[in-house]
């Protein structure tokens, strides 16, 4: 292709990444960061329903004020084990595990990451730290909370914490090699013309994750591992009784816990950001704030870790310091809220499911980013420590926030993976769903939090059962919503209409290569324009031929 | 305003006048490869000054509450020891340096000769690395054992005027002490043996004459990694070894 301009004849379908090769060594062996992200997916969604299905237990224990259905022993197992494999084998590898490993490549004009077979190996050490999780939990389960706190975990604890740290501990690895990755491919693999503020902005996001990922993981590697040296061969490192300093282990753990959550928030970010670009059909208001402001994110992050200790005991002025720099973090935050706000405003907005997803992020992690603000408030804390107000919060950020994100990018770029449309009525009725079911199972807990509701109890007072029945059935509702997709998906990848290249009319690399792509990536050279270029009519027209061409040219 | 990208078809084929030296064919020249490789290892180092920037927090942390317990309980260190085993990794880190040089200039006897060079000074430091362990652990020394005993010396305890209450915090804080002594040179120890299995590695295509001018990453990337080892050492020496030395009758 030497010409931008010229259209060229149609094809004869072609092999592509997905049926170049059936047979499961082919799969299982493959270094294309497209088949990775398929397996990734595939892992990714079986933590999250059992995850999922952990958080049932809860909340089907907690819709009577008697612990009755669980014990209080199965209780701090159940509540344990939704945190560990959630945050461990679901948030932390989704989107860019999953998205980051399909769409980067496409979107730097590349035809892979850097380091291809290191990906594979990222996905087997993932398998391998969720395989010591799930032995965890078939094993007995474990019990001192997803946090791990000594001298709990390292000495009195009879549950499997080592098995769950080691799980914890090797799956960290598995983010600081794809970290690396991404990192060395965003620098090094960009196609000629693809600029640092050509890239698109998830592409921003996942720099800034990746960076968190390699500077903050090895910490709590390094913790995890004094943990279980602690309690196998007795080092005396956070044991008071044997010299330690148990809120030394806090330090360093939230020293990495804390920019975790922006591992898990900032890709869910740059989603947002592709999405209301796509459709509000607007170039994003703001771009190099929005990209300069993930960076920000990631920076001041890792500035902030004690503020999840303010009850542990610190000077007042070291308090008073985190309690500014939490405050400082709302800034970038606020920058691309309002960015994306301003994006929409006089854009030209299509309600497509994905455009759901992302307005229901804005609103639940503008509530969960505030709720945060009032934590980190110094008088307040004390009072609302350790209380389901924490746990709204954070989940009004990591679902409400990051698995909208999720969910948006799954619907945006499902047609480009597998080649398929899905049924839209469906996919708005389970965007809405849940949205709603959220609220209803989330915003009570905010009330609990503040009426003195403590987190991790199996029973609490009679008088706090109104709410907990009203969040334990806006969970059902929420259940529902989050297994919609996966009827409609898989109906999709046999019935689904044949996506066309560029289903939704987006710019961006990606949408210029087929649906599904072929292994090597692109059958003609991509076009590297002005990053959302909506305004240059010759593109925009340029990209209709091209999704019009492919339209008419059978898939597979 | 458009510009074609070359992403894909247009890169240079391997095995085109380069000798055998393979370029991945995600690749388009050997320069991207090398610096994307190169750009990789450092990043990896990253990781790696955190992973252990964890441990020397900690020992900061202790060291800085218990400045006396600490030198007290670091003068059972053998300075001897350690300071050969410094000596040993330095000297490793130049056989490593002229392997690297080996290899750029496609150079096959002298690249082997250097890593075989550098794999025996590793070897020789891990040899120390346990006789010294054995030395503590047959004086009581290691936590994990249960009959974990640090006997405050009599001068330390007459100089300072210690009560035998402060005299059992000070065995205490010993244990912390030889509780970071050992996951800190532990975990140096482990990077060291892993090391060298890798120089191992290397030493079939290096035999081979694999490494050329176009391609010499494996070696310079595995030389970067030796390097840092080598620096955890530097610092881990005299944090554990020499701090303290200067208090009298330790």
């Amino acid at each position: 292709m030497s010409s931008a301009t010229t259209v060229p004849a149609p094809r004869p379908p072609e092999k592509n990444y997905l049926n170049a090769d059936w047979s499961l060594k082919s799969w299982l062996l493959s270094v294309d960061h497209k088949r990775i992200a398929i397996l990734y997916l595939v892992s990714v969604s079986a933590f999250f329903m059992v995850g999922g299905l952990f958080a049932m237990m809860i909340r089907i224990e907690l819709l009577t004020p008697a612990a009755d259905l669980l014990s209080t022993d199965s209780y701090n197992r159940m509540f344990t084990q939704h945190g560990v494999v959630m945050i461990f084998f679901f948030l932390i590898p989704s989107i860019p595990a999953v998205f980051g490993n399909f769409v980067l490549p496409l979107m730097l004009g590349t035809i892979d990451v850097a380091f291809p077979r290191l990906n594979l190996a990222s996905w087997y050490i993932y398998s391998l730290g969720g395989l010591f999780g799930v032995c965890a939990i078939l094993f007995g389960g474990v019990d001192t909370g997803w946090t791990f706190y000594t001298p709990l975990s390292s000495v009195y604890s009879n549950s499997n914490v080592l098995l769950a740290a080691m799980g914890a501990f090797i799956a960290g690895f598995s983010s600081i090699l794809t970290g690396m990755n991404f990192l060395v491919t965003i620098h090094r693999m960009r196609a000629p013309g693809m600029g640092w503020f050509r890239l698109p902005l998830f592409v921003w996001a996942m720099y800034a994750t990746s960076i968190i990922n390699i500077l903050g993981t090895p910490v709590i590697a390094i913790t995890l591992l004094l943990v279980m040296a602690e309690r196998v061969a007795k080092l005396g490192i956070f044991d008071p009784a044997l010299g330690g300093d148990p809120v030394l282990f806090q330090h360093l753990f939230w020293f990495y816990s804390h920019p975790a959550v922006y591992i898990m928030i900032l890709p869910a970010m740059g989603v947002i950001s592709e999405l209301i670009a796509a459709f509000s059909r607007k170039r994003i208001f703001g771009y190099k704030f929005v990209a300069y402001s993930s960076v920000g994110i990631a920076v001041l992050g890792f500035l902030v870790w004690a503020h999840h200790m303010f009850t542990s005991g610190m000077s007042i002025y070291a308090a008073t310091v985190f309690s500014v720099l939490t405050m400082l973090i709302a800034v970038p935050t606020a920058v691309k809220v309002i960015n994306w706000i301003t994006t929409m405003y006089r854009g030209s907005v299509a309600w497509e499911t994905p455009m759901l997803y992302a307005v229901g992020f804005i609103g639940l992690f503008t509530i969960g980013g505030l709720t945060g603000l009032m934590l980190a408030t110094l008088g307040i804390n004390p009072h609302l420590h350790d209380t389901y107000f924490v746990v709204a919060h954070f989940h009004y950020v990591m679902v409400g926030g990051a698995i909208m994100g999720f969910m948006g990018a799954l619907h945006y770029w499902w047609p480009k993976m597998t080649g398929r449309m899905y049924a839209q009525g469906w996919s708005k009725l389970s965007a809405i769903l849940i949205f709603a079911g959220f609220n209803l199972t989330f915003f009570p807990q905010f009330l609990l939090g503040y009426m003195g509701m403590p987190r991790r109890y199996a029973s609490y007072p009679e008088e706090f059962q109104v709410l907990n029945v009203m969040s334990s059935a806006g969970a059902s509702i929420l259940g529902v919503g989050y297994l919609l997709p996966a009827v409609y998906f898989g109906w999709s990848l046999w019935y689904g209409e044949k996506a066309s290249r560029n289903p939704w009319g987006a710019v961006g690399l990606e949408w210029q290569a087929p649906s599904p792509p072929p292994v090597h990536n692109w059958d003609r050279d991509p076009v590297v324009t002005e990053v959302y270029d909506y305004t240059d009519e010759t593109i925009v027209r340029e990209l209709r031929q091209r999704a019009a061409i492919a339209r008419e040219v059978p898939i597979g | 305003m458009a510009e074609q990208a070359s992403a894909h078809g247009a890169h240079v084929p391997a095995h085109t006048g380069h000798g055998d030296a393979p370029l991945a064919h995600h690749f388009n020249s050997y320069e991207q490869q090398r610096e994307a490789s190169s750009l990789g290892m450092w990043f990896f180092i990253a990781q790696e000054v955190l992973f252990f920037g964890g441990l020397f927090t900690v020992y900061l942390v202790y060291r800085s509450r218990n400045a006396l317990d600490f030198a007290i309980a670091s003068s059972e260190l053998d300075v001897f020891w350690g300071g050969l085993n410094t000596a040993v990794l330095i000297a490793s880190s130049f056989t490593m340096a002229m392997a690297v040089r080996a290899a750029q200039l496609g150079k096959r006897n002298p690249l082997v000769l250097f890593l075989i060079l550098t794999l025996l000074l590793g070897g020789v430091f891990v040899g120390i690395k346990y006789i010294e362990y054995t030395a503590k652990i047959e004086h009581h020394l290691f936590p994990g054992m249960s009959d974990f005993h640090f006997e405050v010396p009599p001068t330390v305890v007459e100089h300072f005027a210690l009560s035998a209450e402060r005299v059992a915090v000070m065995q205490q804080r010993a244990r912390v002490f030889f509780s970071i002594y050992f996951a800190m040179t532990g975990l140096h120890a482990l990077h060291m043996l892993i090391g060298m299995g890798l120089i191992v590695w290397l030493l079939f295509p290096a035999w081979k004459g694999r490494f050329n001018h176009d391609y010499h990453n494996p070696i310079e990337n595995f030389g970067l990694y030796w390097h840092f080892v080598d620096l955890v050492w530097i610092f881990l020496f005299p944090l554990l070894y020499l701090l303290g030395r200067n208090i009298p009758h330790a």
